[in-house]
């Protein structure tokens, strides 16, 4: 095994402090008991206590998780489909278009995507809030998970599918029984990554949403405007938690996968 | 007893058509909207608007009623011609400072015993997952007067007075850097960890210094990756405004904020539209170096 030289690891070290210090920072103020940032007033839980007392913000947070629960599932069933779609089903009609409208949100500057969803649901005269949203949550996180699962099919032993098939199982049962509780880890993984997506989404959720649909990310964003608050700074320190809880147990998931694969 | 291939067909067909309808009508269906609106007068065609187009027999007048002066205004009005270029700019500036700073962590990180990879690499994800306000929002704490950059500074005796650096480009620039870095450092990882290192044994055994061999070996080969995370890192920075809006001052605006402010403010949503679409034409380009990035990949994501 090959040891690091110190030139690489000062770029480790420089870069994770690049990526961490900031988010460190943040957590450490949510716990002091001065308002201001230049002074530390000592620790104190007050401003967790303050939050839970914020009604529009709670309220805001529980629409924003309701929200990503159905548009992430959404999200999965459909990219899990693409995938399949693009893997198993080589070569159907207008292929190219597909595969480049499922990977185009990837990379689509996200005022685009909402003016042009914002558009549509005008032209079709829909009321917009809690289901526009969620669409428009489902429609850019498709691709994500579409890649999330095409990967683990890539490395997908076929054959143990063409074993069912061989032995009387119809296409549905051999994808119940055999093919998704393969993929399975895969398509958690989809699911909580389409999820944190449309946790984290500010722009294309301000285009597509109506009255009384305020998600957390827009209600942070007028905050975080006004200034640096200790609140604020309390309530992203609980979505901090809860992410890293998801991502561990994502990773984890990932990882006895990949043991059991190898 | 084996099922018909008739039905399996039928069933492969499905599962080709659910995402396929689902694209058609979410994605592709929006942006012939947005560019037909970008061709329509802002004084006639008002909210909630509704398509004109009466199918191809009527494709003549159709073609006739469309409406230039949304293009002709964005390239007269030198706020918007400016924009893009301060966007083009700043996506560029972002791409390359990522680039810098992204490129030793995943050399290191593809260097370190594979045992740690699969931590480091959870690690470099971890922040991309957070929301990203938050991540901005913390630099507001850093680099306002007073902050924490200037707390430290100033008790080291660097300096005696506050930096202000928030609501300038440099702000802007950090923060893009900081948000987008997940982005540069994820293709080059995958790239540099699926190098052949015996080429660089080969490279020491015949003779070469270290930074040759990283010169004439390392560096060509991780190329795809290179052209990958920054396109990765370009397209989305050009179209990005909550962080020039958080950061940056008055002097600092984006297209992003342009197309945001014709909409919600000023409420001409064909103007919006036309600016979408040339902004949608800006990135072609790099659109194109990213497809050629990912086949010369081999399809890796």
């Amino acid at each position: 095994m090959k040891r690091l030289g110190p030139g690489l690891i000062m770029a480790l070290v420089a870069g994770f402090a690049f990526l961490y210090l900031p988010i460190l920072a943040l957590i450490a103020y949510s716990f002091n008991a001065s308002r201001l940032v230049t002074v530390w007033g000592g620790f104190s839980t007050h401003w967790y206590g303050a939050l839970m007392g914020n009604e529009p913000l709670l309220t805001a947070a529980w629409l924003s998780i309701r929200l990503a629960f159905v548009s992430a599932t959404v999200a999965t069933a459909l990219g899990t489909l693409a995938a399949l779609a693009l893997a198993r089903y080589g070569a159907f009609r207008g292929r190219t278009l597909f595969s480049g409208m499922v990977l185009a949100p990837l990379v689509m500057p996200e005022v685009i995507t909402g003016l042009s969803l914002l558009l549509l649901f005008v032209s079709a005269q829909v009321e917009r809030g809690f289901w526009t949203v969620t669409i428009a949550h489902a429609t850019f996180s498709l691709g994500f998970a579409c890649i999330v699962v095409q990967s683990r099919l890539a490395g997908f032993d076929r054959s143990l599918e063409e074993a069912a098939r061989d032995l009387g199982a119809t296409p549905v049962v051999t994808f119940w029984t055999v093919t998704l509780p393969l993929i399975w880890p895969a398509v958690a993984a989809a699911w909580m990554l389409a999820f944190t997506l449309s946790l984290d989404d500010l722009v294309i959720a301000s285009f597509t949403t109506g009255p009384g649909a305020t998600t957390l990310p827009m209600r942070l964003y007028s905050a975080v405007r006004l200034g640096v608050s200790p609140e604020i700074n309390a309530a992203c320190t609980i979505m901090i938690g809860a992410v890293a809880l998801v991502v561990i147990a994502a990773s984890l998931l990932l990882k006895r996968d990949q043991l059991a694969s190898t | 007893m084996r099922t018909g291939s008739a039905s399996a067909r039928r069933l492969g067909r499905l599962v080709v058509a659910v995402p396929y309808l689902w694209l058609l009508l979410f994605f592709l269906a929006p942006f012939a909207i947005v560019l037909r609106m970008a061709f329509s007068d802002a004084a006639t065609d008002l909210p909630p608007y509704a398509p004109h187009f009466q199918g191809f027999s009527q494709l003549g007048e159709f073609l006739a009623a469309l409406d230039l002066e949304n293009f002709r205004l964005l390239g007269d009005d030198a706020l918007y011609w400016q924009s893009y270029l301060y966007s083009l700019r700043i996506a560029a500036l972002t791409t390359l400072i990522a680039l810098a700073i992204g490129y030793p962590l995943a050399y290191a990180m593809a260097s370190a015993p594979r045992r740690w990879q699969g931590i480091l690499l959870v690690l470099v994800i971890l922040p991309f997952w957070t929301s990203f306000l938050i991540r901005v929002y913390a630099w507001i704490g850093i680099l306002r007067p007073d902050g924490l950059l200037d707390m430290v500074l100033t008790g080291m005796g660097l300096t005696s007075e506050p930096l202000r650096l928030l609501n300038t480009e440099a702000a802007v620039l950090i923060g893009m850097v900081y948000s987008y870095l997940p982005f540069m450092v994820l293709p080059l990882f995958a790239t540099l960890q699926k190098l052949d290192r015996s080429l660089l044994e080969a490279a020491a055994d015949l003779g070469a210094p270290a930074l040759t061999a990283f010169a004439t070996v390392t560096l060509p080969l991780s190329i795809p990756g290179i052209l990958a995370g920054s396109a990765l890192v370009f397209i989305p920075a050009v179209g990005e405004f909550v962080i020039p809006d958080l950061l940056g001052g008055p002097d600092t605006v984006m297209i992003g904020k342009v197309l945001w402010s014709e909409f919600f403010s000023n409420r001409d949503w064909p103007l919006a539209s036309a600016v979408a679409v040339v902004l949608l034409f800006v990135l072609v380009a790099p659109l194109a170096l990213l497809q050629r990035a990912r086949l010369t990949r081999g399809g890796a994501a």
